[in-house]
């Protein structure tokens, strides 16, 4: 067994049903009243009852922010790990543990700021798991400073008199980036996010989705526009879209807000799981049944 | 050369061939002369004849070329450092014989290539002149093709003659370097080789031959540092790392990206330095204790998720190979100053584990022992090496691959219930259930950064804080109890006892050996477990009037450098003090001597 990176499959367990609602909630959120996080929480609870998936088999990960505090509400094996790092360990999971579902989850600052570069780079590795920004144009947890997708303008305590630099259009990073699967949808659309939730999780490969989730707090009404409710409009990707066209997709990408919601782009390519999986390969044919103490004796005696 | 004495000319006929039991050879020449393959062959070669080696390169930080030595001690007894002064200096290039014929023994040999060197007559009378025109005759024994390719293997030739090594064995060694690549290759070395083996040395010096070394037990094994961590971490069973590429740390980076993969596992080279103790982290969690390792600022820029590991729990290895610094510092030389951020670097109180091998063999089983000790108490160890036991080669003996090598899959074997950070052991070591694994109760755990209950979720209780913190504590305090304690060289009893730690250990021997054969009273002990240290080291102390802490970093600003400086605080002895230097240099064993003779000297007056 020593020969895989995988761990020791747990013994056959008998026929289970999905898991309720209660069963795989922790602690009650401790997001402010009227947070669009609540609602990714929701549609999470029920694509874990929906696709019956097992508490051992789910592993959560979050960085650092409102949103991240995600796995501390999920019955099942969680991370909190640091501001902006979430990516690169839940990496660290998915290449040492193909038997698990991983889902990340964070907010745009986390992604999209102090850990930019990793969000480029487990596109560019296409590393089979998850990402669930939710993005809500400002930094939450400490209470109201510029965010690298606040639009320029806002005003924050960062940016008296409003944000002066770019955002960052985090569907076009990623599309540039090299992710696989890239959507968009907003936390007021619940059938909506399960949907791109459960594609993003049949994916195979880094599956991005950036989910719009209010700040009622900082940023309240930021979204209205593409919310019906609220008199905006939320359109799907058109019918036409070639979710395969990095050019269409980038196009989509480029509209002005609230624009389309829904799969922007989805292309197969191999994953890193899968590319490191054919390197493990190759060389354990060539050791065929030595044993690994086998493996490093024929190493040792090289070095004689 | 020790029982050789001078060279003198033979009376005619066949140079005198003088029964020697060591000898230092250094070369000295350009980075992409391929004088660390000669050193490399020699150290080998020495592996397979029983006899003990050692080695020090220095390597130029510029990406191709600039001046490198390679100095190889081979002797038929101990050998416990790579020597201070040489007997032969190879010398390919006027910079290489100027600049080092400083290292060779007054009436030691200089072998130059006399197409390159010129001779200083003023240097004549102190050391024998051998000039052999190397790179001409390289030329004529291979063809011109390749531009001093060759010379390296030429002068091996000259060498394997002058101490009449063992030519089917060295011939052995060339065959397997080259095997696998283009035949001609294989064949101009050999013919490079036999060229400089049948080059007459004239009858200027006479030839040396090596006592045979006492018989051994088993088969020895040659490599240098580097290679020993990354082949005792796969032996100890690790199958996941990441990293960054940065000097010296990065062969092990690549040796595990080679390796792994045969073992069924793999190592991924990230972003970033962050990135990748981010990864290792996450390997870690995921069941199997992974690896990272950098060196210099690399070190610096992972503190933080190592925070992350020691509060979450999690077991980790860190490699930190020091080189010298502060920020990029000088990347191919050798320090001994990262200590202090591998004890205490990051924020909040965040007990980690460091223990340091003191040489190369060391390092393999060292690296066993982080994995052991990283998976008992779920919390990252730091093994920290330097450029100078990296780059050395050593010979030791085989281990018994199949008693070390372990297996540590994951158990994922279904549990009723699980705490991950229970409060209800003495020792504050919890058991860790990895992600996978089904908890009955339906209570999952948390891996969590903030401080937390027992399940992993967030508390602001004050309490708890003092607790946790507590139990952080407590484990390196059981693991503190459980160590070793080191082993005195010398007498229990006497005027100074030499400290050292990491790379310096066979200095240092040799050190207290010489001193003691001169009549001072000097012993010794190594600290391989820094954080936490061993019990019984103010007994150990108390047999001295005093403490000289040999260290490879500044004596910092009260002038107790690092491992002297955490020494004072754990056993406020004012005994204890500093014997430092920071030249970026391995300590010479005179250097020792005359230093620690000095600071006694100086009574206790710097406090």
């Amino acid at each position: 067994m020593s020969s895989t990176i995988s761990a020791v499959p747990a013994p056959a367990s008998e026929e289970r049903k999905g898991l309720t609602k209660k069963e795989i909630s922790a602690d009650h959120p401790t997001w402010c009243p009227g947070c669009g996080d609540f609602s990714v929480l929701a549609l999470y609870f029920k694509l874990i009852e929906k696709r019956k998936l097992w508490h051992e088999k789910i592993t959560t990960v979050a960085g650092i922010g409102c949103s991240s505090r995600f796995p501390y509400f999920v019955q099942a094996h969680g991370v909190h790990y640091i501001h902006g790092r979430a990516l690169p360990f839940a990496s660290g999971i998915s290449l040492s543990r193909p038997d698990l579902h991983l889902f990340v989850f964070g907010g745009d600052g986390d992604a999209f700021s102090i850990g930019g570069n990793h969000f480029n780079h487990t596109a560019r590795k296409n590393i089979k798991l998850t990402y669930v920004v939710m993005d809500n144009w400002v930094y939450g947890l400490t209470k109201k400073q510029t965010s690298p997708t606040s639009p320029i303008g806002f005003k924050s305590k960062t940016d008296l008199t409003g944000a002066l630099d770019q955002p960052i259009n985090p569907m076009k990073q990623a599309i540039a980036a090299g992710a696989t699967f890239v959507a968009r949808t907003t936390h007021t659309n619940p059938n909506h996010v399960l949907q791109m939730m459960e594609a993003a999780m049949d994916h195979d490969g880094f599956s991005f989705i950036e989910c719009l989730s209010e700040c009622v707090e900082f940023y309240e009404g930021a979204f209205d526009s593409s919310n019906p409710r609220k008199g905006g409009v939320f359109n799907t990707v058109p019918a036409d879209h070639d979710v395969t066209d990095e050019i269409a997709a980038y196009k989509l990408a480029g509209e002005p807000f609230p624009g389309h919601f829904g799969i922007f782009y989805k292309n197969t390519r191999p994953t890193k799981n899968a590319n490191e999986q054919k390197i493990i390969a190759a060389a354990r044919e060539k050791v065929n049944g030595l044993k690994d103490h086998q493996i490093l004796q024929k190493t040792f005696d090289r070095l004689k | 050369m020790s029982e050789a004495t001078l060279p003198t000319q033979s009376q005619g006929g066949a140079p005198k061939v003088s029964k020697i039991s060591e000898a230092v050879i250094r070369i000295a020449g350009n980075s992409q002369d391929g004088i660390q393959a000669i050193g490399g062959f020699l150290a080998r070669l020495a592996g397979r004849s029983e006899q003990e080696v050692m080695t020090f390169m220095t390597i130029p930080a510029t990406i191709s070329g600039g001046p490198s030595i390679f100095q190889v001690r081979i002797g038929s007894g101990e050998v416990l450092s790579s020597g201070d002064d040489a007997d032969v200096l190879l010398a390919f290039y006027q910079h290489s014989y100027e600049g080092h014929i400083g290292s060779l023994k007054k009436g030691g040999i200089v072998l130059y290539d006399s197409d390159h060197v010129e001779a200083k007559p003023e240097l004549q009378a102190d050391y024998h002149h051998v000039g052999v025109p190397i790179s001409g005759l390289t030329v004529e024994a291979i063809g011109g093709t390749a531009k001093d390719k060759g010379k390296n293997i030429f002068a091996l030739g000259l060498i394997a003659k002058m101490f009449d090594l063992n030519v089917p064995k060295l011939e052995k060694l060339v065959g397997e370097r080259f095997t696998g690549k283009d035949p001609s290759i294989l064949n101009n070395a050999l013919a490079a080789f036999h060229a400089g083996y049948s080059h007459s040395l004239g009858n200027v010096i006479e030839t040396f031959k090596f006592v045979d070394a006492a018989k051994k037990n088993g088969h020895q094994v040659v490599m240098n540092g580097n290679e020993a961590i990354g082949f005792g971490l796969i032996a100890a069973g690790v199958r996941f790392g990441a990293g960054y590429p940065i000097t010296p740390w990065s062969d092990i980076m690549e040796l595990l990206r080679r390796e792994l993969p045969k073992y069924g596992g793999t190592f991924v080279q990230c972003e970033d330095e962050i990135a990748s103790i981010s990864m290792a982290i996450g390997g870690s969690y995921g069941g199997r204790v992974a690896v990272t390792g950098s060196s210099g600022p690399g070190i610096s820029l992972k503190t933080e998720a190592l925070g992350w590991a020691v509060m979450a729990e999690i077991p980790l290895i860190v490699v930190d190979i020091q080189r010298g610094g502060p920020s990029t510092g000088m990347p191919t030389n050798v320090e001994q100053s990262d200590l202090n951020i591998a004890c205490f670097g990051g924020h909040g109180d965040s007990p980690r584990v460091v223990i340091a091998p003191a040489n190369v063999e060391d390092c393999f089983y060292m690296a066993i022992e982080a994995v052991n000790i990283a998976r008992k108490y779920n919390v990252p160890v730091i093994l920290i090496s330097d450029q100078a036991i990296a780059t050395r080669i050593e010979a030791f003996e085989e281990p018994n691959l199949e008693k070390v090598c372990q297996d540590i899959t994951p158990d994922l074997t279904p549990v009723a219930d699980h705490k991950p950070y229970d409060l209800s052991t003495a020792d504050g070591v919890t058991a860790r259930v990895v992600p996978g694994t089904r908890i009955e109760s339906g209570k999952y755990p948390i891996a969590t950064g903030l401080e937390h209950d027992e399940m992993g979720h967030p508390t602001g209780s004050p309490k708890l804080h003092t607790q946790m913190t507590a139990k952080r504590r407590k484990k390196l305090q059981a693991l503190g109890a459980s160590l070793p304690i080191p082993k005195l060289h010398g007498p229990s009893e006497g005027n100074v006892l030499l400290v050292g730690w990491g790379s310096t250990e066979g200095p240092i021997k040799e050190a207290v050996d010489r001193a003691r054969a001169a009549g001072d009273s000097v012993s010794s002990i190594h600290i391989r477990h820094i954080n936490p240290l061993p019990p019984g080291l103010e007994n150990i102390f108390a047999g001295f009037n005093h403490v000289l802490v040999v260290e490879m970093n500044d004596e910092g600003l009260y002038g107790y450098g690092q491992l002297g400086g955490l020494l004072r605080a754990r056993y406020g002895d004012s005994k204890i003090r500093g014997l430092n230097k920071t030249d970026g240099l391995t300590f010479k064993v005179k250097e020792i001597v005359e230093k620690a003779r000095a600071t006694v000297a100086t009574g206790m007056r710097k406090m």
